[in-house]
């Protein structure tokens, strides 16, 4: 179980807490306008990374507000937690690498 | 290849099994051939057998990352059946439990199949509607499926609770008796070593890292740990990490990758004669030749490679395992292990070419597509020899998302496995 720390309540188990899927997917601002493609890509592509993944949790048991994590999919490390329309903090090659002996 | 007969055993036995040769070679990669195989769990092993066997393309090699079978082919809880709701997945599904039928006869390899009965059980209105629609549509489609009552459950899987006192009471059951389980090791063994047999080059630890192309944009062959494929066909069946590997031919797929767990308790006698599955209150469990009971658990909410899931999960299976069969309270659990599902988001696989050319895809299996192992492996390998889907695979496109013509067995609340 991970121990996720939501910016306003702090450190708590993953089970009072839903996921959201990846962040940073922006519902379109003129819906009219968007192509097959571009609904696609809006409404099912995701980058489905094998490292580090930005993606939207919410503490429904909590406070009950979504904010942005940062998590590498090898180890399930969060790397840290930010606010919703927030950004990531910038990238550090350190933590990000994938750990020795992951996963095969 | 050593054909296994019982003459042949007893002729081994007299010197105590050890004239065995190996199953399968383990040739260095040759520099191209014509068609590569990216991934060798079940699907990407029965790919590469059906090209030698069936399509007559014998210049074929299997490359694996680890060792064969090590995905989620050798982590599955091994259910098979074929009672999916639409026609499409009929088709897909039951063409392979056509093919479990005699596959051990046409691998010259057991593969334990046990025809002994997949019971998926309804909890509520819903279910037994949902339910009682499959079994309609299944006999539609000439597939075995039957409604049964709480009682004729309990006839039929004797430590099943029913009637008891349940949160989730045992309100009846789908049953499809041709559906049951098989050996996974077996499964990829014996697929390996009759290709082996047919000249496919089975070529373990060594990755693939990327994939070359063409200026015209056709494929022309992967780099790996252990250097530079050449081949004009490469087919990826490589599950969990499929958007990976796509990745490195610059296509972004419809899929995440999920932990899914599964567990086993210590062995004992045989009490449990059948599959049973329930979907509402999500649980699943088998009894293995060994003795020990097999329990299949629910994927985790965030996607991952970690290949573990967390405890929570499992618990939550076994408190329904305990609810469906109370005697189950005392045994022990001996281990979990967990591996790395492809889901796409109308849990249909896709068997298909992609936009670039050379290139195929055999992925999205997400939770359920052990049982799909041969008849997956025979279309996709039609799919490579001709460059063109056979009838059955046909609906099975990347483009199915973008043209909304879903094959929605997510929708159609079709269990999982
Ligand atoms: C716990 C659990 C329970 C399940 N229960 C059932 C069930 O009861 N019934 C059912 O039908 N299905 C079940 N499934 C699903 C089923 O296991 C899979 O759908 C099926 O085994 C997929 O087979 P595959 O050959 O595509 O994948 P895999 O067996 O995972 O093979 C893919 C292979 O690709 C290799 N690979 C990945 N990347 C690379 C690379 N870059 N280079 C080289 N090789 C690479 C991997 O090492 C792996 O061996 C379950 C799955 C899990 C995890
Ligand atoms: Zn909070």
């Amino acid at each position: 179980m991970l121990l996720i720390k939501c910016p306003f309540c702090g450190p708590r188990p993953e089970l009072e807490f839903s996921y959201g899927g990846e962040a940073h997917i922006a519902r379109p601002q003129d819906p009219m306008s968007l192509d097959d493609e571009a609904w696609t890509e809006y409404l099912y592509i995701r980058s489905n990374p094998r490292g580090v993944h930005a993606e939207r949790w919410r503490h429904i048991n909590g406070c009950g507000r979504f904010f942005n994590a940062r998590r590498n999919t090898i180890s399930d490390e969060i790397l840290e937690t930010y606010m919703i329309g927030g950004s990531p903090a910038p990238v550090s090659e350190e933590k990000d690498r994938s750990p020795k002996g992951g996963a095969v | 290849m050593k054909r296994f007969s019982a003459f042949s055993l007893v002729r081994a036995a007299l010197s105590g099994q050890s004239t065995w040769p190996r199953q399968w070679r383990s040739p260095e990669p040759k520099p191209s051939y014509d068609v590569v195989i990216v991934g060798g769990g079940g699907h990407g092993l029965a790919t590469a057998f059906y090209l030698a066997e069936r399509y007559g393309v014998r210049n074929v090699a299997v490359v694996e990352k680890g060792w064969i079978g090590g995905g989620n082919t050798g982590r599955n809880t091994t259910i098979i059946r074929s009672n999916y709701l639409f026609d499409e997945s009929a088709r897909l599904y039951d063409h392979a439990l056509k093919l479990w039928e005699g596959l051990s006869n046409a691998l010259n390899y057991n593969v334990m199949y046990s025809p002994r009965g997949v019971l998926m059980l309804a909890h509520n209105i819903h279910d037994v509607q949902s339910f009682k629609r499959h079994v309609h549509a299944n006999r539609l489609n000439g597939i075995d499926n039957e409604w049964l009552s709480p009682q004729e459950c309990k006839e039929y899987c004797p430590p099943l609770n029913v009637g008891g006192e349940m949160r989730y009471p045992i309100l009846g059951a789908a049953l499809q008796r041709r559906g049951g389980t098989a050996r996974h090791d077996a499964v990829a063994w014996g697929y390996a070593r009759a290709a082996d047999a047919r000249g496919v080059d089975i070529i373990e630890n060594c990755e693939v890292t990327g994939i070359r192309r063409a200026a015209s944009g056709h494929v022309e062959g992967i780099e790996t740990t252990r250097g530079y494929i050449r081949a004009n066909k490469v087919g990826v069946a490589a599950a969990g990490n499929t958007s990976v590997v796509m990745g490195m031919a610059g296509i972004r797929l419809p899929l995440e990758s999920f932990p899914l767990q599964a567990l086993v308790s210590e062995p004992v006698k045989p009490v449990f004669p059948c599959v049973v599955m329930s979907n509402t209150i999500h649980a699943y469990i088998s009894q293995s030749d060994k003795g020990e009971l097999v329990i299949g658990a629910g994927t985790d909410a965030y996607t991952s490679y970690s290949q573990r899931g967390a405890l929570h999960i499992a618990n939550h299976t076994l408190d329904a395992i305990c609810e469906l069969a109370p005697m189950f309270r005392r045994l022990r659990m001996l281990r979990n292990w967990g591996g790395v599902v492809d889901v796409t988001p109308d849990r249909s696989p896709i068997i298909a070419k992609t936009p670039v050319p050379g290139l195929y895809l055999n992925c999205g299996w997400g939770t359920g597509g052990f049982k799909a192992t041969p008849g997956s492996g025979d279309v996709f390998a039609w799919t490579i020899a001709r460059n063109e889907p056979h009838p059955i695979n046909a609906p099975f496109t990347i483009e199915r998302f973008r043209e909304g013509v879903m094959i929605d067995e997510a929708a159609a609340a079709a269990v999982a496995h």
